[in-house]
């Protein structure tokens, strides 16, 4: 066990040149290649972590511009829900107006209907009603409907109250005359009854005049001043013709109502 | 009974001469230096590797941060130095399972070589880290009573590792040859083994060593250097 000097030498050397090449061949290329990897594996993950933010970025983008949408779109419904309804309560206000015009015309109609048809009623009664009178008296007595009519209206004269008597003169005292209409031309003898009536009534004689008036509707009536007397079977008309005007329009409503 | 591969000479001139522990060590050096060419010169910085060259960086990172860990944080600048050191002795160690092969770290003149590399090498890192001065006040460290101890110990330790490594590697030669001649079969397997075992063990501590003399060399530019960017930051 002795130490040999030159292999000491030559050793050293020898393990400085396997330094060297060691150096030159493995560490170097090595440590090279790795901290290259590195490098690259660290570029990467930036890149990486930068497109993680680009990707980030653009979906917090693409929320943005949906929730934006999606309100835009709620907005839009809630506008055309409104215009719908607006419409819809236009036309319902529109169409409750012409059914209202609609139901007025008719109604209207009804009542000109009503009136038209009361009248060509109350003139058909009229007429009836005269015909049927004037035969039932023809056929009561011998005397003739007219002058059956002139005893009716100087009985009615001589019923006559102190209160209406007495109307009468004031009436006459004023005006001087009387005016005596009737439907129909009097015969004489009617206008002496008549006249000597009035003269009882009046406790003088007074001129007196005659008019035809075909409204009348087989009846007489007098006029003095304020004074006025009449009979006929107008006012019996009159009457019916207010009882079926009245039923007429009830059943109109009836009918408009339903 | 030979003891050392030195005695086995294939020529000699004078002083010069041609020995087993030179033609081993350059065996040992080609082995070396054409495996990491072939290697090396198609590397990839890609992801995907070769498996040798995986081996490679396995390697060499951990030897990186075996040095890193020892406080050496400028691991590439020692690492042609300690790296070296610790492969030619693992590899020349290992090769020892191969039959008639004679490691040359069994060679006192080898290890001796190699702790005088050490040697030198330590007041050579230390003088570039920390300058001549820097390196020149570590031996009177803690104070100048300090002063022959600290040669003392530079030389001693020196010594020491040459002959630990020496001891160890030939000493399991030795045991192997002894053992042959007595049991042949089995126990030569075994102490085999037990050999390599050692043999790696022993490499580990000599880088191990030549790294933690190394630091203590320039632990104290360190420490300066540390201290004002501290300061500075």
């Amino acid at each position: 066990m002795e130490i040999n000097w030159f292999t000491v030498i030559a050793q050293i050397v020898n393990f400085l040149i396997l330094v060297w090449l060691l150096k030159r061949f493995l560490y170097k290329p090595v440590l090279n290649a790795i901290d290259s990897r590195e490098k690259k594996i660290a570029e990467q993950l930036s890149e990486a972590e930068h497109e993680k933010a680009e990707a980030q970025k653009a979906r917090e983008k693409f929320k943005h511009k949906n929730a934006a949408f999606d309100k835009e779109k709620s907005e839009i419904k809630a506008a055309a829900a409104e215009a719908v309804r607006k419409e819809k309560q236009r036309r319902f206000d529109e169409i409750r107006a012409e059914a209202q015009a609609l139901r007025a015309r008719y109604a209207e109609a009804m009542a000109r209907d009503a009136k038209e048809q009361t009248g060509l009623l109350k003139q058909k009664l009229q007429d009836g009603v005269f015909a049927i009178s004037s035969k039932a008296l023809e056929d009561l007595a011998d005397a003739d409907l007219e002058s059956q009519i002139v005893s009716v209206f100087i009985d009615k004269i001589n019923d006559w109250d102190d209160r209406e008597n007495k109307n009468f003169e004031e009436a006459l005292s004023g005006a001087g005359s009387i005016l005596i209409e009737s439907a129909f031309s009097m015969e004489q003898a009617s206008r002496d009854k008549l006249e000597k009536a009035l003269y009882k009534a009046a406790n003088r004689s007074v001129p007196v005049r005659y008019e035809v008036v075909p409204d009348l509707v087989s009846g007489i009536s007098i006029h003095t001043g304020k004074f006025q007397f009449s009979w006929n079977i107008n006012s019996y008309l009159d009457v019916f013709q207010k009882e079926f005007t009245s039923l007429l329009s009830h059943k109109q409503k009836d009918h408009v109502t339903s | 009974m030979r003891i050392s591969p030195d005695e086995i000479i294939f020529w000699q001139e004078g002083f010069f001469q041609l020995n087993l522990t030179i033609v081993m060590t350059w065996v040992i050096m080609i082995l070396l230096v054409v495996s990491s060419w072939l290697i090396t010169k198609n590397l990839k910085s890609e992801f995907q590797t070769t498996r040798w060259q995986t081996i490679l960086e396995i390697v060499v990172l951990a030897i990186k941060d075996q040095i890193e860990e020892l406080g050496l944080t400028k691991a590439r600048r020692y690492i042609g130095f300690i790296g070296t050191m610790f492969l030619f002795i693992v590899i020349s160690n290992l090769l020892a399972i191969i039959p008639w092969y004679e490691p040359p770290t069994g060679s006192l003149s080898t290890t001796v070589a190699l702790a005088l590399c050490v040697f030198i090498a330590v007041p050579v890192f230390g003088i570039a880290e920390s300058g001549i001065k820097g390196y020149l006040r570590t031996y009177i460290q803690p104070n100048v009573l300090m002063l022959p101890f600290n040669i003392i110990g530079e030389i001693s330790r020196t010594i020491s590792l040459a002959m630990r490594l020496f001891g160890n590697i030939m000493s399991g030669g030795l045991i192997l040859t002894i053992l042959l001649s007595i049991a042949p079969f089995f126990f030569p397997v075994l102490m085999s083994a037990f050999g390599m075992l050692t043999g790696v063990v022993q490499a580990y501590i000599f880088a191990i060593l030549a790294t933690v003399y190394i630091a203590a060399a320039t632990e104290d530019a360190q420490k300066i250097t540390s201290k004002n960017t501290n300061q500075n930051g």
